[in-house]
């Protein structure tokens, strides 16, 4: 195989550059006032309880250097949960804890912690080391999802995340990611993450990328990945769409956890969804998008969009073999 | 419709900036290059007299229009002397005076000129002269070669150059002969020519330059003749009927006045000389830019004080650099750290060189980074730390300052132009990145920015793009066009045709 492809052949296959994303797609159809709603995400919390969208309980918020006291308070009424920036992006700041060991605290990769390690941690949230452009922030603490035992063998530590995208209120492309050894725990691709693709209509889990290579199992446990029937398949269509018609942006990643118990969450939402999703499912998402935007009447009723969303999968499908 | 709006306006921005710039280069004759070479002549004309202890006064015609070459620059030598320049119609006349002269009174007027596409400029437009009553036999004669000349030419011009034709016929008829026995000397028969054109009511007048082809110690004006067609004034040797101004002809004086007059004195004398140097076409540019007239000359940073030039020539490069970076992220796709970071290092790699500036820079952030990840250890709040890095690097180049000082590597010393705050940034972020996303994607990043610092130094020093983007400041327009170009780009970027090339590998399966 080469070492890269003419651009006439990722046209093609429907690719979506950088470039094309940014003007044609989340200029176009994301207004900038909107964005503080998926930017904040004590924000974007507040719209889906208001709405009836199952998000993670939130079980405090440190605003001023001085509350970072109360951290210690709510570990103790919670022994796991997870402390992340309001403001962060990339899922960076994020920090989990599982359990407790005397004064110590687990984090997800078994290390310990003192509480004064989660608070430099939180101080450092609250100065904006991790939020956008540096500026100040807050810390959020809140449920630490239980996921579904179905990941239990193709996630290393972390929680493994469905992302979804949604254009124009249809869903568009699904891909889970699965945290890894390499990625430190974190759902990210460029990190090291597993892109899981999933196939919109049936929610079968398709082909793996890792770091660029295309796997069929998870590199730490390896156990298969493939063909794996995602529960709850279409309430969390149903939930990626809800949240992109309440807050109204066009272009609009939804990140998506199945905890045990509660069954699908919203975690956060996104309003510059990256493109590695293109790898993980293998198709380009320019097709469709063009596609969707080229329809001269969508359905309006969601029932009927996500119809019309399996709809063009399957003949992508026939156009693909 | 919105990506066609930024399209035009980047094509209507470019093609200005271009349009200007070869108006500039073409119509003002800026040259294009630096470091071209051209000739400047000097001429010098020397007037001398005997003062009588009585007040004296001296006028000397002086160069006001000189199609071909511009004026650089302009001296009056004329220690004592109060000096007024008047214009005269088409001329210009210093005018020299003095209370009491005695003995020996020498007084200079210089000037310096190069070669230009100066058009001329003559505003002028004389009355049409009375014919003359000719006394016999010149009556006859001139009668006869009037009549003669007329039937072979339409309009003033074709008439001038037929009868110059005729007049300095090699086989000249007795009537022409009669004519020429009148003239003794060039001006004569210039004079004598401007008589004939007068017996058809043609305005006629001379005009007088110096010759530049060689430095000469006595150079002589010579005559040229001109005839006006009703709008311009049109130019003729009057001994071979050649027309137009010769290119080396530098001209002096318009009319037959005397060049230089003088009350109150004896024994004037003139004396011209030429010398020939040679220099920079820029500085040339530069001098010349003042002594014209052109709107665009006004408004050139070339008129500006010289160390306001120099920060311009400076400034000037930074939309260069960012236009690199607008490149290398939009079309290419490359990372770096911060978006024009990248620049300010390059501006700063400006004084140490690249290969020093390269050294010292990855010196500085790696020594920094390793204090910067005992600091993590430390916990301190955000804002503090940066300013422990801050300090920390401003330490770090004071050392590298004195240590390279004691070694005797001077160009090392000019590290205190690195923009330090910029690097505690860089220090910040590339740990932040590290931490987060392991130290490949850092390094990686490091590297990245690095590489455009080095290119954006390249760029940013070309000798050839400074001179041309401060000599046409107006294709910043065209920088601007691209980057607005650019900023409604939608195809791929260069790393993307590898990032998703296993895109493909599934069509095939």
């Amino acid at each position: 195989m080469r070492f890269f492809s003419t651009p006439r052949e990722l046209r093609q296959r429907g690719v979506l550059g950088m470039n094309q994303r940014n003007v044609d797609f989340i200029m176009r159809y994301n207004p900038r006032k909107l964005y503080p709603l998926v930017d904040n995400k004590l924000e974007t919390k507040r719209v889906a309880l208001e709405n009836g969208i199952a998000v993670p309980e939130l079980y405090g918020v440190v605003e001023i250097e001085h509350q970072i006291q109360d951290i210690e308070s709510i570990l103790a009424d919670h022994r796991s949960l997870v402390i992340k920036p309001a403001h962060g992006s990339g899922g960076n700041g994020i920090l989990v804890i599982n359990g407790r060991m005397g004064n110590y605290f687990r984090k997800a990769n078994g290390s310990l912690l003192a509480i004064k390690a989660i608070q430099h941690h939180a101080s450092n949230i609250l100065s904006g080391m991790y939020s956008l452009g540096g500026v100040p922030d807050k810390a959020i603490l809140e449920y630490r999802v239980d996921f579904d035992p179905m990941f239990e063998h193709i996630s290393y530590q972390g929680v493994p995340d469905i992302r979804i995208i949604v254009f124009k209120g249809i869903p568009t492309a699904a891909m889970i990611r699965l945290p890894t050894r390499d990625s430190d725990g974190k759902a990210n691709l460029h990190q090291g993450a597993v892109g899981l693709g999933v196939h919109l209509t049936t929610g079968e889990t398709t082909w793996a990328v890792h770091r660029n290579n295309i796997v069929d199992q998870h590199p730490d446990t390896g156990y298969k990945t493939t063909g794996i029937e995602i529960p709850h398949w279409d309430s969390i269509l149903r939930l990626a769409t809800q949240c992109a018609d309440k807050v109204g942006l066009g272009y609009l990643g939804v990140d998506i956890v199945i905890d045990r118990k509660l069954g699908p969450l919203m975690l956060e939402l996104n309003a510059r969804p990256g493109l590695n999703i293109q790898l993980a499912t293998g198709h380009g998402l320019l097709s469709n998008l063009l596609k969707i935007e080229a329809h001269p009447d969508l359905p309006t009723e969601l029932d009927a969009r996500l119809d019309f969303a399996k709809g063009l999968h399957q003949s992508e499908d026939t156009s693909v073999v | 419709m919105n990506s066609f709006t930024v399209r035009s306006w980047a094509l209507a921005l470019s093609l200005i900036g271009l349009a200007l710039t070869a108006y500039k280069a073409y119509e003002l004759g800026l040259p294009l290059t630096p470091r071209q070479n051209t000739e400047v002549w000097t001429l010098q004309a020397q007037v001398s007299f005997e003062g009588t202890g009585a007040p004296a006064k001296l006028s000397l015609f002086i160069p006001e229009n000189t199609p071909g070459f511009m004026l650089l620059d302009e001296d009056f030598i004329s220690s004592r002397y109060g000096l007024t320049i008047a214009k005269d119609h088409d001329n210009r006349r210093a005018d020299w005076a003095i209370r009491r002269a005695k003995g020996d009174q020498t007084l200079y007027y210089r000037i310096s000129v190069a070669r230009s596409n100066l058009k001329d400029d003559w505003k002028s437009k004389p009355d049409f002269p009375a014919a003359p009553d000719y006394p016999e036999p010149y009556a006859s004669a001139i009668q006869a070669v009037i009549e003669d000349v007329r039937e072979e030419s339409a309009d003033v011009e074709s008439y001038t150059q037929e009868l110059l034709k005729q007049l300095n016929s090699s086989e000249p008829n007795e009537n022409v002969e009669l004519i020429r026995d009148q003239a003794s000397s060039p001006g004569l028969w210039a004079n004598e020519i401007i008589n004939v054109l007068k017996g058809v009511r043609i305005p006629a007048r001379t005009i007088w330059g110096i010759d530049v082809t060689d430095a000469a110690n006595d150079a002589q004006l010579r005559p040229l003749l001109q005839v006006h067609n009703g709008d311009n004034w049109l130019t003729f040797n009057p001994e071979t009927g050649s027309k137009g101004i010769p290119t080396n002809l530098i001209v002096w004086k318009v009319g037959d006045r005397q060049i230089t007059e003088l009350e109150g004195g004896n024994d004037l004398a003139i004396k011209f000389s030429v010398t020939r140097t040679y220099a920079e076409l820029i500085d040339v540019a530069r001098q010349g830019a003042a002594a014209r007239d052109s709107f665009f000359s006004g408004f050139s940073l070339l008129s500006l004080p010289v160390q306001n030039q120099n920060v311009y020539q400076l400034l000037l490069m930074l939309p260069l650099g960012a236009l690199l970076v607008v490149f290398l992220r939009t079309l290419i796709g490359l990372q770096t750290f911060g978006t024009f970071m990248p620049i300010l290092i390059a501006m700063a790699f400006r004084e140490t060189q690249l290969f020093w500036g390269v050294i010292m820079f990855s010196m500085i952030v790696s020594i920094g980074l390793m204090i910067r990840f005992y600091l993590e250890k430390l916990m301190l709040l955000l804002i503090p730390r940066l300013a422990s890095v801050l300090v920390i690097v401003v330490i770090l180049m004071l050392l590298i300052s004195l240590i390279t000082n004691q070694l005797g590597i001077e160009r090392l010393l000019s590290i205190s132009l690195f923009p330090m705050v910029i690097l505690a940034m860089t220090i910040e972020r590339m740990s932040i990145i590290w931490e987060e996303n392991g130290a490949r994607e850092a390094i990686l990043q490091g590297v990245g920015s690095l590489f455009v610092a080095c290119l954006g130094y390249v760029v940013m020093t070309n000798e050839n793009l400074m001179y041309l983007i401060f000599v046409f400041p107006e294709l910043l327009l065209v920088v601007l066009g691209l980057c607005l170009w650019m900023g409604s780009y939608t195809g791929y970027r260069l790393v993307e045709l590898v990032r998703f090339k296993d895109m493909q590998g599934k069509n095939i399966k």
